[in-house]
């Protein structure tokens, strides 16, 4: 199987109170249980990524659910409030438990 | 499976095994073997917006008129709201009318958050609407239904 393998885009350095954009992307093939195996005709089982969470200096500031309609190669970007220094923290959930993450250090003036 | 024999009986048996393992495949999936009816979503909704009464408005949805692959159609959602502690945004889900499962993805915002707006991208089976259902922190509820015409469709193998 291919390398799961997250990317993160968070500017450097932020002024206090502005709200700026996080951009993330993950390698994963998002498998959705719909697929069938060309040659013996059984379906290719879900395997998804069914979590995403944002963390910032370890408090939560967005997360989202994935169902199996999510695209391969998952891209999810949002918003969120300059508050503090400090590191901002990735995860995703794969189905079979294993957790993908990534940390992102942030300053903020 | 295939077993030396005259044409005839090859296909038949072919044909018997086959859908055997469509029938069985077709029973063992998480939710259904057809799409989604608009009737199931619509159970779907109902499940998060409850007793309250759905309001229209506040919700943006940017989604392509046309999507050229249904593999993956770009969304964002922006709903309106001044995302302080008092007053913000806390979830929004996603359904889609025509796709085998109804749920496409719950985004969660947090007053940190500054806007109520995200990007992802989606698989959508074929031309259908997209269900929005947005629920506040202080209880209303704002849905917003958009089509997308899909031309590949982005659901199977």
């Amino acid at each position: 199987m291919a390398k799961v393998k997250p990317r993160v885009r968070v500017p450097k350095k932020v002024a206090k109170g502005d709200i700026f954009e996080i951009k993330t992307l993950i390698s994963h093939k998002m498998e959705s249980g719909q697929r069938k195996n060309k040659k013996t005709g059984k379906i290719i089982p879900r395997k998804i990524i069914n979590k995403f969470e944002c963390r910032y200096n370890g408090d939560v500031v967005f997360s989202a659910d994935w169902y199996p309609a999510v695209s391969a190669n998952p891209y999810m970007s949002f918003f969120t409030v300059a508050t503090e220094s400090g590191e901002i923290a990735f995860s995703w959930t794969d189905d079979d438990g294993t957790v993908y993450s990534k940390t992102a250090k942030i300053t903020v003036t | 499976m295939r077993e030396s024999s005259n044409g005839g009986n090859v296909t038949r048996r072919q044909m018997i095994v086959t859908m055997s393992a469509a029938a069985f495949a077709a029973l063992s999936l998480p939710t259904g073997e057809a799409l989604e009816t608009p009737a199931d979503v619509a159970a779907k909704v109902k499940a998060v917006v409850g007793d309250r009464k759905a309001k229209s408005g506040r919700i943006k949805m940017e989604l392509p008129e046309i999507a050229e692959n249904g593999a993956t159609v770009p969304l964002t959602v922006t709903v309106d709201s001044p995302m302080t502690a008092k007053d913000y945004v806390k979830s929004v889900h996603f359904f889609a009318e025509k796709n085998p499962n109804p749920e496409l993805a719950t985004f969660y915002f947090t007053p940190r958050s500054g806007k109520a707006m995200a990007s992802a991208r989606i698989r959508l089976a074929k031309t259908q609407n997209v269900v929005t259902v947005a629920t506040m922190s202080d209880g209303s509820v704002y849905m917003n239904k958009t089509q997308v015409k899909v031309t590949i469709g982005g659901c199977g193998g």
